[in-house]
């Protein structure tokens, strides 16, 4: 058995090494100094504090959440009505729209936001608001119509005859029956939405105006401009946001959301 | 919900109006400029006009000097000169300074344009000059494409290659697939050992190391790059621990080196290639490693011959997901990689905001595209299942 140990080892190995630099921002964001060392040389709050005060971080948090939730709202609301079409229905070209869900996945970010960022200078939406949810909401939108196709699958059509036949019309039917059934996938859809679009950095890089900065596009131009230990707090909260996030994704898997 | 076709699409039509207006219009017009050829055409359209029909031989006939001289004068008074400037000037360095001069001048040449354009200028006298200035009259041009691949046209007509020290991109696209390749390989060898004891765990453990790799996972990727650059600092963490381990005596500069950007883009990609190996993984008979042992098959064979051959699809797929995403790659590189580990995503960037040229940003990403497209129909001709979600 001594292969499976060595086998075990390495995995123990790399899993260390996927968690470790995000466990060693965590001390160095109690720093007391601004020298980043391991362990810190004193323990204080100051970053948190000089981050809670900055009015451009609280306002890069401001434009992440309005952003990702103006996103997860129309990715949602579109790409369910989407996945409902798409698993009722058989019309000409639905293998080609399946197939066009894949393309804004698999284009590199940086061609999208090349493309986005000539387009919408021609029509007056570059670095504005609408213009940067209609962007994440491209990026974002797939995986709200995979999450809720997979919760699709298990949908027994039987039951919307039974409905029909117990006099149910179709709207009714759809929120009675349907929407229960298929309501974690579209909770896990809108969960993936929203993370990606609270993560999303190229298409912002172009796309958003100086007052809408991100929280990563904030992150960036402190990284690049002046280093400010302010960030290894920003990065930190950014995580414990993630983690909500992968919480909620887990939690909605169990009840038969998720993708896959 | 009726199972008809029309109430079906109409469902589906405003994601599709979304997609349509907000990706594959915009999409496929910006890679149109990669080959659009509409600065002459645009700023000097009676000039452009006269020498689409001129044969290439000797000078152009004498209205072609007319227009030139009239055209370029109303130009620079409506101050539209500059994108034609730059569009010559990007083929054959020096035509901005002799259209800007011309212009300038153009008051003084209207009496007689032909000689007194020569005489202000020799090149006005070339057959190439004004060759150069056919090539630009549209509507497309392979100029973008040619100098993506470090070629362009001679005075000729053929193709030839560019001078050594503007033969930037072969290096560049070498260099992005050979960083591609490299991540690419190191993912699958270090995500094998973790979707392999992953899968081999019972189901609530293997569940919580799971989570181990889903947290670096849903973390952004910004955080994860920006937790690379404070510790791979001159005076960080890692330099100050390897010396007082006594593996160094002085720091080592890691910030804006090759090692740093391969170090942080394995970190970032790895768990898209740990996922689908133990997806696969997690779904092999463990009885058929027994029957290889009990058939008298070593540690080595039951791998080489049982457990590689079978989990190939989920390890093969990963190694796919991690190459197509890392031939794209644009922050990690920027943050921290130096000047020379730039891939192309940098490139595209440099030319839509530093220094804007449009038909550069769309030649490059039209290979960039092609790189990924080739790599993903690879990958589904070798790869059972790629491409259908598991």
């Amino acid at each position: 058995m001594t292969p499976r140990i060595l086998v075990g080892a390495a995995a123990g190995l790399v899993l260390l090494f996927l968690l470790a630099p995000i466990l060693a921002i965590l001390p160095l964001s109690f720093s007391a100094s601004d020298i980043l060392r391991l362990p810190p040389e004193g323990w204080s709050l100051r970053w948190y504090a000089a981050l809670l005060s900055s009015e451009r971080w609280l306002l890069a948090a401001r434009n992440s959440l309005l952003v990702a939730g103006a996103t997860t709202l129309l990715g949602t609301v579109l790409g369910t009505l989407a996945a409902l079409g798409l698993h009722f229905g058989r019309f000409p070209g639905r293998g080609a729209v399946l197939a066009l869900l894949a393309a804004p996945v698999v284009t590199p970010s940086i061609v999208t936001a090349a493309a986005l960022f000539l387009a919408y200078s021609a029509v007056g939406l570059a670095g504005t608001f609408v213009g940067l949810v209609l962007a994440h909401t491209v990026i974002s939108v797939p995986f709200v119509v995979l999450a809720v196709l997979a919760s699709l699958r298990s949908f027994d059509p039987a039951l919307l005859r039974a409905a029909a036949s117990l006099g149910a019309p179709p709207a009714a039917a759809f929120r009675r029956v349907v929407l229960p059934l298929i309501a974690p996938g579209v909770a896990a859809g809108a969960v993936f939405a929203f993370a990606t679009s609270f993560d999303e950095f190229i298409l912002t890089l172009f796309l958003a105006g100086p007052g809408q900065f991100t929280l990563p596009r904030q992150i960036y131009a402190a990284v690049r401009d002046v280093w400010d230990p302010t960030i290894c707090a920003a990065a930190v909260l950014l995580f414990l946001a993630s983690m909500l996030l992968l919480l909620a994704s887990e939690a909605l898997r169990r009840r038969g959301g998720g993708i896959g | 919900m009726r199972r008809g076709g029309l109430p079906a699409f109409l469902l589906v039509l405003p994601l599709l109006a979304l997609l349509v207006l907000s990706f594959v219009l915009p999409v496929g017009r910006m890679l149109w400029t990669a080959v659009a050829d509409t600065e002459l055409a645009d700023t000097l359209p009676d000039t452009a006009a006269v020498l689409r029909g001129w044969n290439g031989e000797g000078l152009p006939p004498e209205e072609a000097f007319a227009h030139l001289v009239r055209e370029l004068d109303t130009a620079l008074a409506e101050r539209r000169l500059g994108l034609l400037a730059q569009r010559l000037n990007f083929e054959q360095p020096g035509m901005r300074a002799l259209l800007l001069r011309t212009a300038r001048a153009a008051e003084n040449l209207r009496d007689a344009p032909r000689e007194r354009l020569i005489a202000l200028d020799a090149r006005w006298g070339e057959a190439e000059t004004w060759r150069l200035l056919r090539s630009a009259a549209g509507p497309v041009t392979a100029l973008y494409l040619l100098r993506a691949v470090d070629l362009r046209r001679d005075p000729a007509g053929g193709v030839a290659p560019v001078a050594e020290e503007e033969a930037i991109y072969r290096t560049l696209f070498l260099r992005t697939l050979g960083i591609a390749a490299l991540v690419t390989a190191i993912c699958v060898v270090l995500a094998y050992p973790v979707a392999a004891t992953l899968a081999a765990l019972p189901a609530r453990l293997a569940a919580w190391g799971l989570v181990l790799v889903l947290v670096p996972f849903w973390t952004s990727v910004l955080v994860r790059t920006t937790a690379w650059f404070v510790l791979l600092q001159r005076e960080g963490p890692l330099n100050a621990a390897a010396i007082a381990l006594g593996l160094i005596e002085h720091p080592l500069p890691m910030i804006g080196t090759r090692f740093a950007v391969v170090l942080a883009m394995v970190h970032v990609l790895l768990p898209f290639a740990i996922l689908p190996a133990y997806a696969v993984m997690r779904r092999l008979d463990p009885s058929l490693a027994k029957a290889a042992a009990s058939l008298g098959a070593g540690a080595w064979a039951r791998f080489w011959r049982v457990h590689l051959p079978l989990s190939f699809p989920g390890v093969a797929a990963g190694g796919a997901m991690v190459f197509l995403l890392a031939v794209g790659y644009y922050i990690t590189p920027a943050l921290v990689g130096g000047p020379r580990d730039q891939m192309v995503a940098s490139f595209i960037a440099f030319f839509i905001s530093q220094t804007p040229n449009w038909g550069m940003a769309a030649a490059l990403s039209l290979l960039l595209l092609a790189m990924t497209g080739a790599a993903a129909l690879l990958a589904r001709a070798l790869i059972p299942g790629f491409g259908r979600r598991a």
